[in-house]
């Protein structure tokens, strides 16, 4: 078993004089409390082999969420120590403080129970944003040729990347103040397909992010870009978003 | 209960704050301000009465903290402009700092003159 591979045998169960974290767990949905743990600490240990840990042997009823434990997913993420990160990307030695783990669902989010987060609003707002893409050619055409140095495939390429972990979405304050916002991720994604030039619907993802809930409401506080794991800027491609707008308002069209 | 955000902690966060307060400040005192340029108007007499009463010290520390109210904004706007209108070069954090900085020698040179 993956934990048991961690922990040498013998402090698996067993809480004793070796060093332990002191590791607090959100349990409940959005009423609910901290339940402390004492969890055996390793050399090398993330956050979620800890939530792992409290799981097998402490709290059985402990719901949580992980799939790959790689960084590939993104599907672990919760917020630990007050910052939403990837738990299987955390190092407790790069994030405990004084051995202290406090370890919470990413903010913003439905709770469904304990460490879960229902992720149901932030991929509405994908598609609120136009987020998916639409060409024209068939599969019986050439493929388009895009060259790999243009302008507009490299400022597709810095936000393509994005795995949909909704931490941007979870550091972002002015989601947590105006619940419609569409935030970094759905906006970034939109961004991505504005400057696709095999993408059809331009148009339509420019209006759809130019809304009151849209691009506009951004205030650059810069979270999202400073918290997203995979080194995207969302808030470059908002930045991108509202100069279009912008543009487009002078020229005499809507904004 | 949940924690407090640790994005409350960043430098973008606090750019925001004191660009949104200094700014809502301005729009209290810009009124006053047209209105006192205004008294100009009526006669010296009126303007003299609003500037003997302007020496008083505890008017001379608004008038001061205005001016950096002014300076701050002015900064963190626009590193704001350059940010969403300029080519992309990150968050240009250095900049916040920069802006206090100025923000800073004004307040110090209006001290200077005062």
């Amino acid at each position: 078993m993956y934990i048991l591979a961690i922990f040498p045998t013998g402090i698996t169960d067993r809480v004793s004089a070796s060093p332990t974290l002191e590791v607090r767990i959100w349990r409940g949905t959005d009423t609910g409390a901290f339940a402390a743990y004492e969890v055996p600490a390793a050399e090398s240990q993330t956050v979620l082999d800890v939530v792992t840990w409290v799981q097998r042997h402490r709290e059985p009823a402990l719901a949580y969420r992980f799939a790959c434990r790689v960084g590939v997913c993104g599907s672990c993420a919760m917020t630990v120590n007050g910052r939403a990160r990837w738990t299987c990307r955390s190092h407790v030695k790069d994030v405990a403080r004084d051995g202290r783990l406090v370890i919470e669902p990413l903010r913003h989010l439905p709770r469904i129970k304990d460490l879960v987060c229902d992720l149901t609003p932030f991929f509405d707002k994908w598609r609120r944003a136009g987020g998916w893409f639409e060409g024209e050619a068939t599969r019986r055409e050439p493929m388009p040729a895009l060259a790999p140095g243009a302008e507009a495939r490299q400022t597709v390429d810095a936000g393509i990347e994005c795995i949909n972990c909704a931490v941007c979405y979870s550091a972002c304050d002015v989601v947590g103040w105006r619940p419609d916002y569409l935030g970094p991720a759905a906006l970034n994604r939109a961004w991505t397909l504005v400057n696709d030039a095999r993408h059809v619907r331009t148009r339509e993802v420019l209006d759809a992010t130019a809304t009151s809930d849209g691009c506009t409401v951004c205030h650059t506080h810069g979270n999202c870009t400073e918290h997203c794991p995979v080194g995207i800027s969302p808030t470059a491609a908002i930045a991108g978003l509202k100069r279009k707008v912008f543009r487009r308002w002078l020229r005499g069209g809507h904004a | 209960m949940k924690t407090t955000p640790e994005s409350r902690r960043g430098a973008g966060y606090r750019a925001f704050l004191a660009h949104r307060l200094s700014g809502l400040a301005l729009a209290v005192f810009l009124p006053a301000h047209f209105l006192t340029l205004g008294l100009a108007l009526e006669g010296a007499e009126a303007l003299d009465r609003f500037l003997a009463f302007a020496e008083l010290p505890l008017v001379k520390a608004a008038e001061w903290s205005l001016v950096v109210l002014l300076a701050t904004h002015l900064g963190l706007g626009a590193r704001l402009l350059v940010l969403e209108l300029g080519p992309w070069r990150g968050l240009r954090i250095a900049w916040v700092g920069w802006a206090v900085g100025i923000a800073a020698v004004t307040g110090l040179a209006f001290l200077a003159v005062a």
